[in-house]
C-alpha cells in the first residue's frame, strides 16, 4: 500500500448529551443507569395523544455551543420529523433538525504535530435520542428499554475537513474539551454522552472531487476513532488500488477485531421522508436570549489561552496546556492569585511539570489531585523568597503529595531551610577542601570536572539545604584562592 | 318537569334543575344511560358504555354539588368522542389498532370537563382515526342517522352527533380536522363549534393530522356551545401549538346584538355543486340574518377550491407519521405470529387498520417521499398559505362568513363505497377553514326532505364569541335547534 499517494478526507459527526435534568420534549429525568423503563413518562413511550413541548435549557446548551464556536444562531430553526421504524424508536419517527438547524457554521482551533488547525463546522442541530434495544438478555426475544429515549443531543457536523486519523482525534479531544468547558455536556464516554460518527474517504493527491465516503458509527472512545479511521483508510486504499470500488454505506467498528464490517449500504438506506413536524412551532431564539445567554458564559480556551501569554508572558506551549481543561486553568489561575510576586512561568512550569507528571503516574485526574492549588502556591512562595531550593522544592512536593501538609510546617519540622548563611557555608567548604587535598590539586592542575565533586559532597554534609547559587560562587572563591 | 322531559333541555334546564335538587347527578346520568341503552341497537352511537364508571362519575359531581366548590356545571352529562384519552376508558379511536387500549391518563379536554365535574356517559362511535365524513370507516360498525337510520350521520364525529340530536346526551365532544365536527352537526340538525386552532389543546387527543386537529363540542343551542367552550378553552403548556390568550369568555355578551354585523358570501359557495334543497334552506337563513339587521357583502375565496388537494396531501401526509407509533410493539393491537420484526410491523398495522386508514397512510407516504416532497407537500403548504390569505382578505369586508356545511343532507349508508374521492369532494366548505385554522360553527338551519341542514358561519381567528353571539341570535328567532327526530327506538314521544 502507497498511502503517500492518497489524500484522506474526513468529516465528523458527534452526538453530545446535553446536560439537562429532563428530557428534551418531557419532563422525565435523564439521569443514567435507572431500571429499565422507569424514566420514560407517556411522553416517551409515545402513547397515542400525547404530545412533545421543547425543554428551554435543552435549547439554551445549543446556544452556549453556537456562541462558544462562533457560529450563526437561527433566529428560527425548525424540528423535523425523520420516519423510520424500530422497537425502541417509540413514535416511529425521530424529533430533529434538518433544514433550518439552530445552529449554522462556526470553527475550531485544533493542535496537531504538524501546528494549529481551524477545522470548520457545518452546523449543529437539537434532536432527541431513541431508546435501546437489548438482545443479549432475553432468549429469542428483544427488550427494549426507553430510559434514554427523549434524551437530549446536539448533533454537531464538521464539514470534511481533516485529513488524517491524527487530526480526527484532536478534534474530538478539543470538542469533547469545549462541551465540558462551557458545561453542556458531561463528556463521559463510557455512558455515550459524547460519541462520534466517522465519515471518511480517500482520494488520489491532487484530485478535487471527493472520493466515495463511507460512515463509520458510534465510536466512543477517541482511541476506537483512530484505529476505526486507520483501518478505514488502509481498507479504501487497498480495494481501490486493488481495482475495487468503494461502496456508499454504514459501517460498524468491532474494536475486538479492529476493524470496521458494513452495515448497510446506501441502496438499503432508508427514506426517512423529513418534513416539519407540526406539533412543534419554529423554535425562535431572540437577540435577548442570545445576549442572556453570552453575559452567562465562562472565559472561553482560546480567549483564556491569549491572556495567558499577553497577560501573563507564558509560552504559547504552556499556555495551551494550562487552556486544554477548564479545570487546568482554574487550577493553575488560583496558584498564580496566591503567590504574589511570583513569576507566573514557574507556576505554569509546575503545574504543567511536577503536578501534571504526579497525576499521570497516580491516574488522576485534576480534580483528584493530592496537592491543592493553596498548597503549591505556598511551596512556590518558599522557592521564589530563598528560604527552600528548588531541589527541596521537589522533596517537599512529594511529601505533600504522599502525606499532606502545609510547606512552612514541613520545612520546620524536617529542618529543611536553606543554608543561606555565609559563614556556615564557608566553614563546611573548609572542612571539605581540608579532607581532600589530593582533590584540590587534581582541580587546580586543569580538572574542572572535580568541581562537580566538591558541590556534591557539600550539599551532602548540609543535606542538599545549601543555597545552591551561594555554594558554587564560594567554592570557586575558596579552590582559586587556595 | 319530569325526568324525560328533562332529558330534551338544553343546559341552563339542567343546571337549574340540578341547582333546584329536582334531580341528582346520579339520577340524571341513569335516565340518560337507561335511553342510550335503547337507542345504542338502533343508532350504534357508542363504542364504549360503562354504566358502573359513569355513575360512580356521577356520585362525584353530586358530592361537588353539594360541597363549596362553585362547581355549578357538576353532574352535566355528556358523551366524548372515542378519539380523546381518558384514564380507565377504553380508547379506541374508532380502530381494531386500539380495540383494548385502556388509557392511562386524561386528555386535556377531558380534564377541563371531569374537573368541573361533568358526567361521562360513554365513548362515542367514530370513524376510525377520525378519517372519513361519513362514519362508515369505524372498526365498530357505521353510526346511524336517528333522523332516518338508513342514513349516514355525517363523519368523523358522527357517534357524539347522532347521540346529542337523539337526546341520549344535551352535549359530546369531538373533533374537526377538514369538517369532522361541522358536517355531522349539520347532518344531525344540532349545533356544532370548532374553534381556532390553538385555542383548544390537542393534549391527549389522538393525532389524526397534527397542524388541523381542533376540539370542539356539540351541543342543542349556540347558547350551550358557549358555555362548553369556555370549559375546555384556554393555554395548556403541554400542547406546544396551544396558543396562550386572554379572551373574554364566550358566554358572555352572548345576547349582544347582531345589528349590523357584515355577512360575508363567498360567491364560489352558492354555486354550481350546491343541492337545490340545500341552496334554499341556506338562502333562508341569509334572509334570516338580514332580518336581524345584518348586511350581506359578496365575498371572494377563489383558492378555496384548491382546498382539497391541498387537505389531501397534507393530512395524509401527518397522518402517515402520526399512526407510526401503532407497531404492536409497545400498545394496541399485535399480530398473533410473526417471523421476525418486519412481520411484526407489517401483519400488525395490516390487521389493525382498516382501507381509509392504509389508503391515507400510502399516500402520505407518498407525497413525503423523496423526490415528491416539493411537488406535494411544499406546493400545498404555499396553496395553504394562499386560502388563509383569502380569508385574512375576506375578513377586511365582513365580520363573519356564512355558507352550507355540505352540499347535501346525509346520505344513504353505502352509497360511496366504491368511490371515496367522491367523499372527499364534499368536504369542500368546510376543509378551507380547517386549513386557515379558523373558528367556525354550524347551526340547524331547516330541512331538505326531512333531513337537516346546517349553516356555516366562519369567523376571523379568535372570534369564537362573535360566531356565538350571532348563532345565539339566529336562534332566538328561528326554531329549527329544538327539532327533535323520531325515527328511531329508545324516543320518548
Amino acid at each position: 500500500m502507497t498511502q503517500q499517494n492518497w489524500e484522506v478526507v474526513i468529516g465528523l459527526e458527534t452526538h453530545a448529551q446535553l446536560s439537562t435534568q429532563s428530557k428534551i420534549f418531557s419532563g422525565a429525568s435523564v439521569a443514567f443507569g435507572a431500571e429499565p423503563n422507569t424514566q420514560a413518562c407517556a411522553v416517551d413511550l409515545g402513547l397515542p395523544g400525547v404530545l412533545p413541548v421543547p425543554n428551554r435549557a435543552a435549547v439554551e446548551r445549543a446556544i452556549r455551543f453556537g456562541l462558544a464556536v462562533g457560529a450563526h444562531i437561527a433566529p428560527m430553526s425548525i424540528f423535523a420529523r425523520k420516519n423510520y421504524f424500530y422497537p425502541d424508536l417509540p413514535k416511529g419517527y425521530q424529533i430533529s433538525q434538518m433544514e433550518i438547524p439552530v445552529v449554522q457554521g462556526g470553527a475550531l482551533r485544533i493542535q496537531t504535530k504538524a501546528g494549529e488547525k481551524i477545522v470548520k463546522l457545518t452546523r449543529a442541530h437539537l434532536e432527541e435520542d431513541a431508546g435501546k434495544s437489548l438482545h443479549e438478555d432475553f432468549q429469542g426475544q428483544s427488550g427494549i428499554d426507553l430510559n434514554r429515549a427523549g434524551t437530549p443531543l446536539l448533533e454537531i457536523v464538521t464539514e470534511p475537513e481533516m485529513r488524517s486519523s491524527e487530526e480526527a482525534v484532536a478534534y474530538a479531544r478539543a470538542l469533547h474539551a469545549l462541551v465540558r468547558w462551557i458545561e453542556i455536556c458531561d463528556g463521559n464516554m463510557q455512558e455515550g454522552s459524547f460519541r462520534c460518527d466517522a465519515n471518511v474517504s480517500v482520494r488520489p493527491l491532487g484530485q478535487k472531487e471527493f472520493g466515495t465516503r463511507c460512515e463509520i458509527k458510534n465510536l466512543n472512545s477517541f482511541r476506537f476513532l483512530e484505529r476505526a479511521i486507520e483501518f478505514e483508510i488502509k481498507r479504501q486504499i487497498e480495494l481501490i488500488e486493488e481495482g475495487g470500488k468503494v461502496i456508499q454505506e454504514t459501517r460498524l467498528y468491532d474494536p475486538d477485531r479492529d476493524e470496521t464490517r458494513s452495515m448497510r449500504s446506501k441502496e438499503d438506506a432508508h427514506d426517512y421522508r423529513y418534513f416539519p413536524d407540526p406539533d412543534l412551532p419554529p423554535l425562535c431564539v431572540s437577540e435577548a436570549w442570545i445576549a442572556e445567554v453570552a453575559a452567562a458564559m465562562p472565559e472561553l480556551p482560546e480567549a483564556r489561552k491569549q491572556r495567558y501569554v499577553s497577560e501573563l508572558g507564558l509560552s504559547e506551549y504552556d499556555a495551551s496546556l494550562l487552556t486544554a481543561t477548564r479545570e487546568a486553568g482554574e487550577y493553575f489561575e488560583s496558584v498564580q492569585s496566591s503567590t504574589k510576586g511570583v513569576d507566573a512561568k514557574l507556576c505554569a512550569n509546575w503545574v504543567n511539570g511536577e503536578l501534571s507528571a504526579a497525576l499521570n503516574r497516580a491516574g488522576l485526574e485534576l480534580s483528584e489531585a493530592k496537592v491543592s492549588a493553596a498548597q503549591l502556591a505556598g511551596l512556590l512562595m518558599r522557592l521564589a523568597d530563598g528560604t527552600i531550593s528548588g531541589k527541596i522544592a521537589k522533596e517537599l512536593f512529594e511529601i505533600m503529595w504522599s502525606e499532606g501538609g502545609e510547606v512552612d510546617a514541613l520545612i520546620e519540622s524536617r529542618g529543611l531551610r536553606q543554608i543561606s548563611d555565609t559563614g556556615a557555608l564557608e566553614a563546611v567548604l573548609k572542612d571539605l577542601i581540608a579532607q581532600h587535598p589530593a582533590q584540590v590539586e587534581e582541580y587546580r592542575g586543569g580538572k574542572e570536572k572535580v568541581f562537580g565533586f566538591f558541590v556534591g559532597q557539600a550539599m551532602k554534609a548540609t543535606q542538599g539545604k545549601a543555597n545552591p547559587a551561594q555554594l558554587n560562587e564560594l567554592l570557586k572563591a575558596l579552590l582559586a584562592g587556595g | 318537569m319530569s325526568h324525560s322531559e328533562l332529558l330534551n333541555q338544553g343546559l341552563t334546564e339542567i343546571v337549574a334543575a340540578l341547582s333546584r335538587h329536582d334531580v341528582s347527578a346520579v339520577e340524571l346520568a341513569t335516565a340518560y344511560l337507561d335511553r342510550i341503552d335503547q337507542a345504542q341497537p338502533d343508532l350504534n352511537a357508542f363504542i364504549t358504555l360503562d354504566r358502573e364508571h359513569s355513575l360512580r362519575q356521577a356520585a362525584i359531581a353530586d358530592k361537588m354539588r353539594a360541597g363549596s366548590s362553585g362547581a355549578k356545571l357538576a353532574g352535566i352529562p355528556i358523551v366524548q368522542k372515542d378519539v380523546f384519552c381518558a384514564k380507565g376508558w377504553r380508547t379506541t379511536a374508532g380502530s381494531r389498532m386500539l380495540e383494548n387500549f385502556i388509557a392511562p391518563y386524561d386528555a386535556h379536554v377531558v380534564e377541563r370537563l371531569n374537573e368541573h365535574g361533568f358526567v361521562t356517559l360513554g365513548r362515542a362511535n367514530m370513524d376510525e382515526f377520525a378519517m372519513g365524513s361519513s362514519n362508515e370507516n369505524s372498526y365498530f360498525g357505521p353510526v346511524k342517522n336517528p333522523w332516518d337510520v338508513t342514513r349516514v350521520p355525517g363523519g368523523s364525529s358522527g357517534g357524539s352527533a347522532a347521540a346529542v340530536a337523539a337526546g341520549l346526551a344535551p352535549a359530546a365532544t369531538g373533533t374537526d380536522t377538514g369538517g369532522s365536527i361541522r358536517q355531522p352537526a349539520a347532518w344531525c340538525g344540532i349545533s356544532g363549534i370548532k374553534p381556532t386552532y390553538g385555542r383548544v389543546s390537542r393534549y391527549g387527543m389522538i393525532a389524526y393530522a397534527s397542524s388541523l386537529d381542533q376540539a370542539g363540542m356539540f351541543a342543542r343551542s349556540a347558547q350551550d356551545l358557549a358555555v362548553l367552550m369556555d370549559v375546555i378553552s384556554g393555554h395548556d403548556s403541554r400542547d406546544a401549538t396551544s396558543v396562550n390568550r386572554q379572551d373574554p369568555p364566550c358566554a358572555e355578551g352572548l345576547d349582544r346584538s347582531i345589528r349590523g354585523l357584515r355577512v360575508g358570501l363567498p360567491k364560489q359557495w352558492m354555486g354550481e355543486g350546491l343541492s337545490a334543497g340545500v341552496k334554499s334552506v341556506i338562502e333562508k337563513a341569509i334572509q334570516e340574518l338580514m332580518a336581524l339587521g345584518c348586511e350581506c357583502v359578496e365575498i371572494d375565496l377563489p383558492m378555496s377550491e384548491q382546498a382539497i388537494p391541498a387537505y389531501y396531501v397534507i393530512a395524509p401526509a401527518e397522518a402517515s407519521s402520526n399512526l407510526s407509533r401503532f407497531d404492536g410493539v409497545r400498545f394496541g393491537h399485535r399480530a398473533a405470529e410473526y417471523k421476525d420484526l418486519s412481520e411484526l410491523y407489517e401483519r400488525s398495522r395490516g390487521e389493525g387498520f382498516g382501507p381509509e386508514v392504509k389508503r391515507r397512510i400510502l399516500m402520505g407516504s407518498y407525497v413525503l417521499s423523496h423526490g415528491y416532497y416539493d411537488a406535494y407537500y411544499l406546493q400545498a403548504q404555499r396553496v395553504r398559505r394562499l386560502i388563509a390569505n383569502d380569508f385574512e382578505r375576506a375578513f377586511t369586508q365582513c365580520d363573519v362568513i356564512a355558507g352550507p356545511v355540505a352540499p347535501t343532507t346525509a346520505f344513504p349508508l353505502g352509497s360511496y363505497g366504491a368511490d371515496p374521492v367522491q367523499m372527499y369532494l364534499a368536504d369542500l366548505y368546510t376543509i378551507p377553514v380547517n386549513l386557515a385554522g379558523l373558528p367556525a360553527l354550524s347551526v340547524p338551519a331547516g330541512f331538505d326532505a326531512g333531513m337537516p341542514v346546517g349553516l356555516q358561519l366562519i369567523g376571523p381567528w379568535w372570534h369564537e364569541a362573535r360566531l356565538l353571539q350571532t348563532a345565539h341570535a339566529y336562534q332566538t328567532t328561528t326554531d329549527w335547534h329544538t327539532k327533535r327526530p323520531t325515527h328511531y327506538s329508545g324516543v320518548t314521544k
